[in-house]
């Protein structure tokens, strides 16, 4: 009789202890996605957060007097127009560099390059490239420009150490820009007769321009919130005007904002914050001009 | 335009113009060794390698000068192994939520917002580390010093968060979905799926991402230069004020350095040793990344 009862006892309490697994493993699976949702929202609550400190504690301080005045030895008198416009300078040089170069290396290596060792070579050596720390781009144009070269800590030597460090990020983006454009075009080009540079320059570059642009701003807008690079070249932290030409020393707003950040009052704290909101809206700026930009030649094309 | 097509010379100038601007890149490879090499020779003529390498006191800027690097390494270290502790476990769980749980709507709002974590200014984290992070940390930690190596270390976890969650994500997506599709069919939950079978099989597209990161953060400068203090000190205790190779760097930059000084050369011995580092990392990194391309191809 005992082992009557127990033979049928014994399945239910199998599936029960089944049942009951099945439900702590859906229990862990929700625990895994809400492990993920909560890292995201914790990003997101730093990104907000961080957004809001700074307009918080740099609102206040936000006006024309600020955007246009010269630094000073009190808080309350100083601006950002001598960096603002140095910013301005340097970022320009830079893309005046860097999108020529970095553009027609992509082309050799997408286009032209027939995959040999030496473009093997190169393509290593630009992904190495892209992991160097900023600094030691810093330390290349220190040798390299402010002393070898004799060009001082001048706007050249700035531009052309930004534009070294952003060239792989340039050339990456424009070789993916290029690879997107179908192969059918250039054959297409090819059949009527055109030469190699012509297919380039008449077809695969103009179907490829949002993707290079959408590229190159992500890059130039990298180069205008660093600051360690052009710190190690011996770019001043305290300049009383704005560049006169090339060769002029200057500054850079995100090293004024260092400035400011690593004084103890708490006045030159709030004219950091104030910069960082002027460099936030140059950044989106950038951005917005970026994406309305690719958003009309999108349209324009005519596949 | 249909004579263009017989100027063969014109075509051929371009084209070594092209492969010109190509080639320069590695001039800038050249570059940065020599250099970094040129006066790290100069700076070893005058400090011995082990004195360098080994030594535990680190005061170029003071009268009684002692050149050993090893406090600067343990700054690094340590405000580094601090992000690491947040961006890896955070970006991997992120990446596992985006690659396999969540609908592909989200996911294409989601990535470029996380993006955005990554594109704000070092400098501007700076100050978010200094005077928001840290203040918050004392409430809790009341004998956390004003600068000290936990704010931004993990300030700096949250910048390389996104680079982590992107790669590892690339790096689960890639993995084939039969592996997937077979262990669902065994009668796994998504959670067992996920991290018996699909994390192990992208593992090493995994360590290639957080190798990436460790590198990301050994060279990061401005947070650590804003936040963490400017005291060259071998410990490895999270809330006193630290100093890294960057911050060092920095630091130097700012004063007036002649050219030729020891102070000087100083700041490309630390270069030198800091591009080292990172090189050998991002190697490891691409070498992680192409085996596992291979294995998926």
């Amino acid at each position: 009789m005992t082992a009557s009862a127990q033979a049928p006892a014994s399945p239910p309490k199998r599936s029960a202890r089944r049942r009951a697994s099945t439900a702590r493993k859906l229990v862990e699976d929700r625990l895994l996605r809400w492990a993920g949702i909560l890292m995201l929202l914790l990003a997101l609550a730093s990104l907000a957060a961080l957004l809001y400190d700074v307009f918080h504690d740099g609102w206040g301080r936000l006006s024309w007097a600020f955007l246009t005045g010269f630094p000073s030895r009190f808080a309350a008198n100083a601006g950002i127009w001598h960096a603002l416009v140095g910013s301005i300078y340097v970022i320009g040089l830079t893309a005046a560099i860097t999108i020529p170069t970095g553009i027609a290396a992509a082309i050799y290596l997408e286009e032209y390059s027939v995959g040999g060792r030496l473009s093997r070579i190169i393509e290593i050596n630009i992904s190495n490239l892209a992991g160097v720390p900023s600094i030691i781009y810093g330390l290349l144009g220190l040798g390299l420009f402010v002393r070898w070269m004799n060009l001082g800590p001048s706007v050249l030597a700035g531009a052309l150490t930004l534009a070294l460090l952003v060239l792989p990020v340039v050339i990456l983006s424009t070789r993916e820009a290029l690879r997107a454009v179908p192969k059918s075009l250039r054959e297409g080009s090819y059949a009527l007769g055109a030469t190699k540079w012509q297919t380039t320059w008449h077809q695969v570059l103009p179907s490829a321009v949002p993707g290079i642009l959408t590229g190159l701003i992500l890059a130039l807008s990298r180069a205008i919130g660093e600051t360690a690079p052009l710190i190690t070249l011996g770019a001043l932290t305290y300049v009383a005007f704005t560049p006169e030409s090339i060769w002029s020393p200057f500054t850079v707003l995100p090293i004024q904002i260092f400035n400011w950040v690593s004084r103890p009052q708490a006045a030159f704290a709030e004219n950091a914050a104030a910069g960082i909101v002027v460099l936030l809206v140059l950044l989106l700026t950038m951005n917005a001009v970026a994406i309305v930009v690719r958003d009309r030649f999108q349209r324009n094309r005519i596949v | 335009m249909l004579p263009r097509r017989y100027r063969k010379p014109a075509e051929r100038v371009i084209e070594s113009a092209l492969f010109l601007c190509a080639a320069g890149s590695v001039l800038v490879t050249v570059g940065i060794i020599a250099v970094l090499l040129v006066e790290t020779v100069a700076f070893l003529r005058e400090v011995p390698l082990t004195d360098f390498l080994f030594g535990t006191e680190w005061t170029p800027a003071f009268l009684q000068k002692q050149f050993g690097v090893l406090p600067l390494v343990a700054g690094t270290m340590l405000t580094s192994a601090i992000a690491m502790a947040i961006a890896i476990p955070a970006g991997l769980l992120i990446a596992i939520y985006l690659s396999e749980y969540a609908p592909s709507g989200l996911r294409r709002v989601l990535k470029p917002v996380l993006e955005i974590l990554a594109g704000v200014p070092t400098v501007v984290y700076g100050y978010f580390a200094l005077l928001f992070v840290t203040p918050l940390l004392q409430q809790v930690i009341p004998g956390l010093s004003g600068f000290n190596a936990l704010s931004p270390g993990i300030v700096m976890g949250i910048m390389i968060l996104p680079l982590v969650a992107s790669l590892s994500e690339d790096a689960l997506r890639s993995v084939p979905n039969g592996l997937r599709e077979g262990a669902y069919a065994l009668g796994a939950t998504k959670m067992q799926a996920a991290l018996r079978v699909i994390v192990p099989a992208a593992f090493s597209g995994i360590s290639a991402a957080a190798i990436l990161a460790v590198s990301r953060a050994i060279g990061e400068t401005m947070i650590v230069a804003v936040a963490a203090g400017q005291q060259p000190r071998l410990t490895l205790d999270p809330t006193v004020p630290v100093q890294t190779m960057t911050a060092f760097i920095v630091q130097m930059s700012l004063g007036d350095t002649a050219h030729g000084s020891i102070e000087y050369k100083t700041i490309f011995a630390v270069g030198m040793l800091l591009f080292i580092s990172t090189f050998t990392l991002n190697l490891a990194s691409n070498w992680l990344r192409e085996r596992f391309r291979e294995e998926y191809a």
